[in-house]
């Protein structure tokens, strides 16, 4: 029972990793940039959370109707002024210049609402502490939310990319900018709007961190690490891997910190190490069967 | 007119600098004769932020291999430093060890880590750089996050401490830059640009690409191990939180860019600029480190080549030569634009690693 436990709450835990490694993931996908400043920007999403509760002291639904427009309006402009002129530069330009941001997001942050760790649980009521108890087992209701909204975001990207003309777009642009551009497809317009779509991602899993944990300025690097994981365990490029990915970490850190707390972060890291050296050196073998599987399904 | 151009690597500039340069690393030798207490002390801070930029920059500037976990290296050396001296080592050859066992740690990672592309070996070495901090904060002699401190330096006066710790920092930092420059001038410097140009069109034309890439990871492990261990010697106390801090990477990429990413000269450069930055603003905390942030993302997009870059090539200045000149009819034009070498920002060739769903 012990185990089961440790169990189901890791994979609720995953569905924050896969929310959160959602936005890394897509950006990578659409524009081949891995953006550094990813974690640091989920914590800015959780400030602005924080900040619209303390001043305007609205429901938790309403605080996020306002924060996603605003995380999108800064996708927009993280597009125009940091991706778009880095990407002429070559691969590694995007890496320097978003992890240049990140340290400029964390420092901004502190300096306005200093070293102290920070949670917004307070102010969404009940839902911060209510659960559900089934057979002993106690399932937190903000943590079933949470996973929800993974898989809402998962399934609604992937829909979004292969139902709709926008969709359709983000894809050509992915596959071949320049070929896209000649069939009239505005590449800028749907880079742009890729990033900011990234932005709202990035705004979800920042509310789910700040209702459902605690954050402080500098929480933006270990949530990025974790992203990264969730993104690598499940195979890049892959959406739905990604959710497999953050189950599996969340996993592997739950069992991990029953172990003894020590071990948490440890087996979270280890498990990543490990896919990824199996990965590299039977990555033919692994992702031919994969391939196969893929079929069978389709 | 037998040759219409000839490839010339010293020029009668760049002698006089290296030679300036040698004669100035040896005039430091004196330091702590002359200099007081606290500018002995600066100066050793100095050496460990040249070391921590020449060797990022070998790595992203001459490699193309940014990675944003060299702090495992430079915590690591400290750490392994600290072990060897507990274990009966004297202590300076515990710090000469302890940077030694970065680059073997290096040696071994590099095996899986160095087959990861781009973006994944940037954060996978940050991953990497969490775990071992957390492994050793559980070696008891750590005591988790509290720390401990490399006691054995303790017996010594701290005068004859500070004179031994600055001797040893300026010996490793003179080493760590004469290897590099050695190694980047030999056909491995040639080897390893390529690769950083074109992957692909390196190894169709024989280069040894994992050796290669290997070489220049472990090289840099290495810098960055001794800069952890010099780092450890002159502030005595060793928490695993300060020395596995992200904001080593932070500031090696600070000092590159500013300076100059992809040339010899540039990193050196960028270091002194930044121990003016932090002599003059550090006590501003945030405010800084929000300065070295905009900085990095400034210099990224707008002036990619750095200071030193864009002084080269206006200029025409190579006081370190690690490339070739090709002098055409042996005058104006050659100092005009007739590098061998190109700017270091181009893209490596874009290779889709899967396809976006």
């Amino acid at each position: 029972m012990f185990w089961l436990n440790q169990f189901l709450q890791g994979v609720l835990l995953g569905g924050y990793y896969a929310l959160l490694a959602a936005g890394l993931s897509f950006l990578f996908g659409v524009m081949r940039v891995i953006n550094l400043a990813h974690g640091s920007l989920a914590v800015l999403g959780a400030f602005i959370m924080m900040v619209i509760y303390q001043t305007l002291g609205i429901s938790p639904l309403g605080g996020l109707a306002l924060m996603l427009p605003v995380m999108a309006l800064l996708g927009v402009a993280l597009q125009f002024c940091i991706i778009e002129p880095s990407l002429k530069g070559g691969a590694l330009v995007p890496l320097l210049a978003t992890f240049g941001l990140a340290l400029i997001c964390d420092n901004v942050l502190f300096s306005i609402f200093g070293a102290d760790t920070q949670s917004f649980a307070a102010d969404i009521g009940t839902l911060s502490y209510g659960s559900w108890a089934i057979g002993g087992i106690f399932i937190s209701q903000l943590a079933c939310l949470v996973f929800a909204a993974a898989l809402l975001v998962l399934g609604g990207t992937q829909l979004l990319l292969s139902r709709t003309q926008i969709g359709r777009r983000i894809r050509a642009t992915a596959e071949d900018e320049d070929a896209a551009r000649l069939s009239g497809v505005d590449t800028r317009l749907v880079r742009a709007a890729t990033t900011a779509l990234a932005m709202v991602m990035v705004g979800l899993a920042g509310a789910a961190l700040g209702a459902s944990g605690s954050f402080d300025p500098y929480a933006g690097g270990p949530q990025l690490l974790y992203a990264f994981e969730a993104v690598v365990i499940g195979g890049t490029g892959s959406l739905w891997g990604t959710l497999i990915g953050g189950i599996v970490l969340g996993v592997a850190q739950g069992v991990g910190g029953a172990l003894n707390t020590h071990l948490s972060q440890i087996a979270g890291h280890a498990v990543f190490l490990v896919v990824l050296i199996a990965r590299l050196y039977q990555g033919g073998a692994l992702s031919a069967y994969l391939r196969r599987l893929r079929m069978r399904v389709a | 007119m037998t040759h219409a151009y000839h490839v010339q690597r010293w020029t009668r500039r760049s002698i006089a600098s290296t030679a300036l340069i040698v004669a100035l690393n040896l005039a430091l030798l004196a330091g702590p004769l002359l200099l007081s207490a606290n500018a002995v002390d600066h100066l050793t801070t100095l050496f460990v932020y040249v070391m921590l930029a020449i060797t990022w920059n070998a790595l992203a500037g001459y490699g193309g291999l940014v990675s944003v976990g060299q702090q495992l290296f430079f915590g690591f050396g400290a750490y392994g430093a600290i072990r060897l001296s507990q274990a009966g080592v004297p202590v300076y050859a515990a710090l000469l060890l302890g940077g030694v066992s970065s680059a073997v740690l290096a040696l071994i990672v590099s095996s899986f880590m160095l087959k990861l592309r781009a973006g994944e070996f940037a954060i996978g070495m940050w991953v990497l750089a969490a775990l071992v901090q957390l492994l050793v904060s559980l070696d008891p002699i750590v005591q988790g996050a509290t720390g401990t401190s490399l006691l054995a330096l303790n017996s010594f006066a701290p005068a004859a401490r500070r004179a031994d710790t600055y001797w040893f920092g300026l010996l490793a930092m003179a080493g760590v830059a004469l290897l590099l420059f050695l190694l980047l001038r030999s056909r491995l410097g040639a080897a390893v640009q390529a690769i950083r140009d074109n992957e692909e069109a390196a190894r169709s034309v024989g280069v040894q690409v994992g050796r290669t890439k290997r070489i220049i990871f472990v090289l840099a492990a290495l810098g960055a191990g001794m800069a952890g261990a010099v780092w450890l010697a002159t502030s005595i106390s060793f928490q695993p939180n300060t020395y596995f801090g992200v904001q080593w990477t932070a500031y090696m990429i600070f000092m590159t860019l500013v300076g100059g990413i992809g040339t010899f000269e540039g990193p050196i450069l960028g270091a002194i600029l930044f121990f003016a930055v932090e002599a003059g603003f550090g006590a501003q905390g945030v405010w800084y480190l929000i300065g070295i942030g905009a900085a990095a993302v400034g210099f990224a997009l707008l002036l990619p080549q750095g200071i030193w870059g864009w002084v080269e090539r206006r200029y025409a200045l190579r006081l370190l030569p690690v490339g070739y000149m090709l002098n055409l009819r042996g005058g104006e034009a050659g100092r005009q634009r007739g590098f061998a070498r190109r700017p270091s920002t181009k893209p490596p060739a874009a290779s889709p690693a899967s396809e976006p769903s």
